[in-house]
């Protein structure tokens, strides 16, 4: 079956796409992404947080419609606009909101900080500052599934990663890169590009020769999709297909959501260029979207297939909203990183801070616990 | 425990057999070294520049994994010197094996070992595959390992290396091979951002035991992009270790060490040091990678050099022994972090230091070095610390002008007089 040179629209619902469970994990994601990025907003401007956070507000549906299909095995990859990914993902609200506020039980125990949430155990591979960035390393985890399946011949061994990225990093030469590498080797990942039509200030038309992303991936022998990412539903059906592909073994996908980000592009993004005040047609733009915001297209189809009753939805909006005062919570009360942590976790092997001038490893050095030790 | 050998035949078997009961050697606690411990690791060369031909050395404690180089012991094989040494070197022999091979089969031997006790290292690089390596360091492996083990990659070393840290994090032990290590700057992005932070910024949770190696320095006429010393820009990078190889020997060993390093590692070659031939053990050892070689003690004068300056700088000693001089040659080995205990052991007895390399006068290997060491050891020195560099040029193409970028071994033995007034 070979989908090159297709592209797919879905214009239209199917019938009766998810069922009533489905639905409502559907709405507590997106639920639990839209407030969590609101309680971020205020802690900001209240200066529990610092630096630059970067918020997913109207971009739910790409990250829930397709880490909601994920194992706990399979790997996502983000950039810096991460939180909701990692909550999509499993991580914790309260780990997340105290690495945010730098305490020492943030999930990156504080060190890693808005742009850089890892975990383990959920198999989130970060959170990266540089676009672009992550695009490699999802390709090496995507290479790593491979090996074990192939080299190492580990049953069962068909985790898919999915990266995601912008439309900026489109045009950056990692994505080119990997693209190719992807679809040389039939890896299994799948690229989500979250193509919100904004680079901080630089529209995706002004940046780019040939807007249509999706067009790519056929050049480099993968199918390309475009997917209306306002949509849950409708980002739920590409993501099926494209992340069982990715486990059969076929190969990688690109997928292009269009979707739309309702806030500046960081908390320190004034947000000038796409104000209403200013140019009517980005007014126009942001009207559009506020119109399709994928949270409310989500409670209309539940409400319109009788599959979920208002109770029902405000029970779990205030279930979430329990949720984050806790995490706040939590995070408000945990503690700062002593000095000791400093110097912790800079290298796995610590002996690589070398040998000092007493002959021992300075990591042996008592005031390396302390963090007060000189390397 | 006196096994410091000043010379030629300076052994007796006795020597020998007092270094085998060497469990005080053991790392990783060196606080059980003994600062009048031998580091007996010596060379004694002979001919000019490239062509070496080095001697024996032996291992003679059997049975540990990890070893330093201070349980070597040379013995050091004069030509024409049978009879009664000859026929004890030849019992030796027998019963501490050694082959013969070029540095390039060294690091292949390294490698082979590594990827055979674990299936999960594996390569990945510009032709290191079907073609063997620009270099020959991996080839044959392909064929016995396959294609997804040893990987041919396009030439995107930004996204192969970035991809061999997604496979380090993912549970894989990837060795990425620079074809140059020029071409690493292309990877600069991943090695800077993702080798050496992803540790920190997860908080401990990801590993990234990766190793990127290649060769770099300057060469033989190869132009100023082929010819970068790399070791200069990656210094500062937190969270990475750098190791130097410089012989057949240390180049296995450092291999294998940083193979089974849980940290990044990035491994620098030597274009022109690929040749080098040398006898070493047939059974496995694997060295440490934050510990620095002596190379030849000496009383008069410190020096610290690596790679390629190394066998320029034993060419100089040659001269300055004939002059009388006793010069102690360190090859430093681990550039990040230095090895201040040795460094600093050696500067406490000669109290001169002269800092031999090959990278630039700014910013280099040497420029940390003096630093370090006046930070460290500046009551101990009876001079200011002289650091010979190549100089601040791109390096040209012209065979005179390459000369005259990189330290000779005129020029270190000047600087020994200058320093040694």
């Amino acid at each position: 079956m070979i989908f090159d040179y297709i592209e797919i629209f879905i214009l239209t619902f199917c019938e009766q796409l998810i069922t009533k469970e489905e639905g409502l994990v559907l709405y507590e994601d997106m639920i639990l992404g839209r407030f969590f990025e609101d309680m971020c907003a205020q802690m900001y401007y209240r200066g529990k947080m610092f630096g630059f956070v970067h918020l997913y507000n109207g971009q739910e549906a790409v990250s829930t419609g397709f880490i909601k299909f994920l194992k706990k095995e399979d790997y996502v990859v983000s950039t810096y606009r991460d939180h909701v990914h990692a909550l999509s993902k499993g991580v914790p609200a309260r780990e997340v909101m105290s690495e945010l506020f730098g305490k020492a039980t943030g999930c990156c125990r504080g060190q890693g900080g808005s742009m850089h949430m890892f975990s383990k155990q959920h198999n989130l591979l970060g959170g990266f500052a540089f676009i672009g960035e992550g695009i490699p390393v999802a390709t090496g985890a995507a290479f790593s599934s491979k090996y074990r399946r192939e080299v190492l011949k580990e049953p069962g061994a068909d985790e898919v990663t999915l990266a995601f990225f912008g439309d900026g990093t489109c045009n950056n030469g990692q994505f080119y890169e990997c693209l190719n590498m992807a679809a040389l080797w039939k890896l299994p990942i799948v690229f989500v590009v979250e193509n919100n039509l904004w680079a901080i200030g630089m529209s995706h038309l002004r940046a780019t020769s040939d807007p249509q992303i999706w067009k790519k991936g056929p050049a480099f022998g993968m199918p390309g999709i475009h997917v209306d990412g306002m949509d849950v539903l409708k980002v739920r059906e590409v993501a099926k297909e494209a992340i069982e592909r990715a486990r059969r073994g076929e190969g990688p996908t690109l997928v292009e959501c269009e979707t739309y980000r309702f806030r500046g592009h960081s908390l320190a993004d004034p947000d000038e260029l796409r104000d209403p005040e200013s140019v009517s047609s980005l007014a126009a733009e942001k009207a559009h979207y506020a119109g399709r915001d994928p949270i409310t297209a989500l409670k209309k189809y539940l409400f319109d297939n009788k599959l979920a009753s208002e109770q029902e939805l405000k029970a779990i909006d205030k279930k979430i909203e329990e949720l984050l005062d806790e995490a706040v919570e939590f995070a408000d009360e945990s503690p700062l990183p002593p000095r000791s942590q400093l110097l912790e976790n800079v290298f796995a092997d610590p002996k690589g801070f070398g040998i000092g001038p007493d002959g021992k490893y300075r990591c042996e050095d008592p005031k390396f616990t302390q963090g007060t030790a000189h390397v | 425990m006196a096994t410091l050998f000043q010379g030629v035949g300076a052994v007796t078997p006795f020597s020998a057999s007092s270094s085998l009961d060497s469990n005080k050697l053991l790392l990783p606690s060196r606080k059980s070294l003994s600062i009048s411990d031998s580091r007996g690791s010596i060379f004694v060369y002979r001919s000019d520049a490239l062509n070496l031909k080095a001697a024996t050395r032996l291992q003679l404690s059997p049975g540990h994994q990890k070893r330093s180089p201070s349980e070597d012991l040379l013995l050091h094989q004069s030509r024409g010197s049978f009879g009664a040494f000859g026929l004890y070197l030849h019992c030796l022999r027998i019963a501490y094996p050694w082959h013969e091979l070029l540095l390039f089969e060294a690091l292949r031997e390294g490698l082979e070992e590594e990827m055979e006790r674990d299936p999960r290292v594996c390569v990945m690089g510009e032709d290191v595959g079907h073609y063997g390596g620009s270099y020959k360091v991996t080839k044959g492996l392909a064929e016995k390992y396959g294609d997804l083990r040893v990987l041919d990659t396009p030439i995107a070393e930004n996204s192969f290396t970035g991809m061999g840290i997604g496979a380090a994090m993912t549970g894989l032990r990837p060795i990425v091979e620079g074809m140059n290590m020029g071409f690493l700057l292309l990877a600069f992005n991943q090695i800077s951002n993702n080798c050496g932070m992803l540790h920190y910024t997860s908080g401990g949770q990801f590993t990234i035991p990766i190793v990127i190696r290649g060769p770099g320095g300057v060469g033989r006429q190869l132009g100023a992009e082929h010819s970068q010393r790399l070791e200069s820009y990656f210094q500062s990078i937190p969270g990475i270790q750098m190791v130097a190889c410089s012989t057949p020997y240390n180049a296995k060993g450092l291999m294998k060490a940083a193979i089974r390093s849980e940290n990044p590692v990035i491994l620098f070659e030597h274009v022109l040091l690929y040749n080098l031939k040398e006898r070493i053990p047939d059974e496995e050892y694997v060295l440490s990678l934050e510990e620095a070689e002596m190379v030849r003690p000496g009383e008069h004068i410190t020096i610290l050099t690596y790679s390629r300056m190394r066998y320029h700088v034993m060419q100089a000693a040659k001269t300055l022994v004939n002059k009388g001089y006793d010069p102690e040659v360190i090859d430093i080995r681990s550039l990040k972090p230095f090895d201040l205990y040795t460094i600093g052991c050696s500067v406490k007895k000669t109290h001169r230091v002269l800092i031999v390399e090959e990278c630039m006068r700014t910013g280099g290997i040497g420029a940390s070095l003096t630093a370090a060491i006046t930070e460290n050891f500046h009551d101990y020195l009876d001079a200011p610390i002289v650091c010979l560099s190549s100089q601040d040029v791109p390096t040209p193409y012209a065979g005179t002008l390459e000369e005259w970028t990189v330290v000779q071994p005129a020029q270190i033995v000047s600087a020994v007089e200058q320093l040694c007034q």
